[in-house]
């Protein structure tokens, strides 16, 4: 077992199981901030259950964030190894020739997702732990709804937010068949799965981009 | 065909090395990449200067000593060929040619492009191989039937040469698909299967020992193969050595 998590392959299935959980986790998230396009009453009604629920916040949440803090990580640490294992580098190397441009950039679109979710964070977590654990203010049900349109009202934030999510749908259109191929997952669903994995990382991004876009023209 | 190369020169292991230019001419387009390098060090023993030394031994794409990184390709642009079977007749006259050797940390230049590759050599001795009794009692190879499309796979996993492009085209120097085929072409078979376990364990092991870097799934490796290997023998690979590290 302790050969399992030390050698290159292990770290590769365990970078490849984080960013699966990772994509799920963004599947439901997406689903959610969706609601509150269509109808604000469900969607604080969501956002109420999610932010209470006692299995979510101390069971998942934790999880979630180990989920993130491992990925990001173990991107880095792996990124570091790589780099290593080529201390002269090429005066020509075509890597247009043979690979996509986001499969050989993961570092730097994961770094741009990275600090999104600094500032996503800071903008929408930092304040709901302060509001229920630190300040322990009375829960209000209503508040959701609100406090997403608020944020989305300033241009600069939604800006950034909507690059952001350019950056994340390069990190996917790599990511989802990746991981897949990273836990030995090559068969004939193979090109079915990838056409997938394309699908899943263009319109759940551009999803997202949608909603930000959409509460901010809205507030004009 | 007239042609300005690029080439990297370095004398020894431990000495810096750089790109030097040499223009050179009368070139056929009928000539192979080697047979190119053949005329130009002609012309450089007859003005007296060191002849670049280069890999090459069959020159005809099986024996994989040739590893020339060519025009930022592995084996140059051409598509499941060595250098040695790369002909001249891809370029154009007046065109500019770099040539570098393999890099990694894990293949140390040796002399101007020719690179140290027994890291590949130490991974199939870690289990690249059958274990068989040779008392006089071997069995009859003809004698376990094997379904056709396992035989197929297994007999394309084996079509690795061991060239090392993979390693070389890969933007982390990972070997894995080289380790992943030589594991391949016994995970298919049932000769292969009683050593399973172990072997892509150990050969995982020495892999890492070796210094390769992690694969990161771009695909370059499988492109640049001369040989086709396909990445379902890296995901096979990574099934095996799931399975084996359970099992423990």
């Amino acid at each position: 077992m302790s050969r399992l998590l030390s050698s290159s392959i292990a770290r590769k299935i365990a970078m490849a199981l984080s960013g699966l959980f990772l994509m799920v986790f963004l599947l439901q998230h997406f689903l959610i901030n969706i609601t509150s396009v269509f109808s604000e009453a469900m969607f604080n009604e969501i956002s109420h259950f999610m932010g209470t629920n006692p299995l979510v916040q101390f069971a998942l949440q934790p999880v979630l964030i180990f989920g993130v803090i491992f990925h990001f990580v173990m991107g880095f640490v792996l990124e570091i190894q790589n780099r290593n294992a080529r201390s002269v580098g090429y005066v020509q190397f075509k890597g247009n020739a043979n690979s996509s441009w986001m499969s050989r950039n993961m570092i730097y679109s994961g770094g741009v997702v990275l600090l999104f979710l600094i500032l996503h964070f800071y903008d929408f977590w930092v304040p709901e732990m302060t509001y229920k654990y630190v300040e322990f203010l009375p829960e209000d049900p209503s508040r959701y709804y609100e406090e997403l349109v608020h944020k989305f009202h300033d241009p600069i934030r939604v800006g950034l937010y909507v690059v952001s999510f350019a950056f994340l749908s390069l990190h996917l259109l790599h990511g989802f068949s990746s991981s897949f191929q990273s836990v030995g997952a090559n068969n004939k669903y193979t090109r079915s799965l990838k056409s997938f994995g394309t699908a899943y990382a263009i319109i759940v991004p551009l999803g997202f981009a949608f909603i930000a876009l959409f509460h901010h023209l809205n507030t004009l | 065909m007239k042609l300005n190369l690029k080439i990297w020169r370095q004398k020894n292991a431990t000495e810096k090395g750089s790109m030097v230019s040499y223009p050179i001419d009368n070139i056929s387009p009928d000539m192979s990449f080697l047979e190119m390098i053949d005329a130009l060090n002609n012309m450089l023993i007859l003005r007296n200067e060191e002849p670049v030394a280069f890999d090459h031994d069959c020159r005809e794409g099986i024996c994989g000593m040739c590893s020339m990184f060519i025009n930022g390709e592995a084996h140059g642009p051409d598509r499941n060929v060595t250098t040695c079977q790369l002909h001249m007749r891809k370029f154009k006259d007046g065109d500019t040619i770099t040539i570098e050797p393999f890099r990694a940390k894990a293949f140390p230049v040796i002399r101007d492009l020719v690179v140290d590759r027994s890291s590949f050599d130490r991974v199939q001795q870690a289990g690249g191989f059958v274990s068989i009794n040779t008392s006089g009692n071997t069995q009859d190879a003809n004698a376990i039937p094997i379904e056709k499309n396992k035989a197929d796979l297994a007999f394309d996993a084996a079509a690795c040469i061991g060239c090392g492009a993979c390693v070389a085209t890969c933007k982390n120097s990972s070997a894995m698909l080289f380790v992943g085929a030589k594991v391949s072409q016994y995970a298919l078979l049932p000769q292969g299967k009683v050593e399973a376990t172990q072997r892509v364990q150990n050969m995982v092991a020495q892999m890492d020992l070796e210094g390769f870097g992690n694969c990161t799934n771009t695909g370059a490796c499988e492109v640049e193969c001369p040989k086709g290997i396909s990445l379902e023998n890296i995901a096979r690979m990574n099934r095996e050595y799931l399975s084996a590290s359970l099992k423990g």
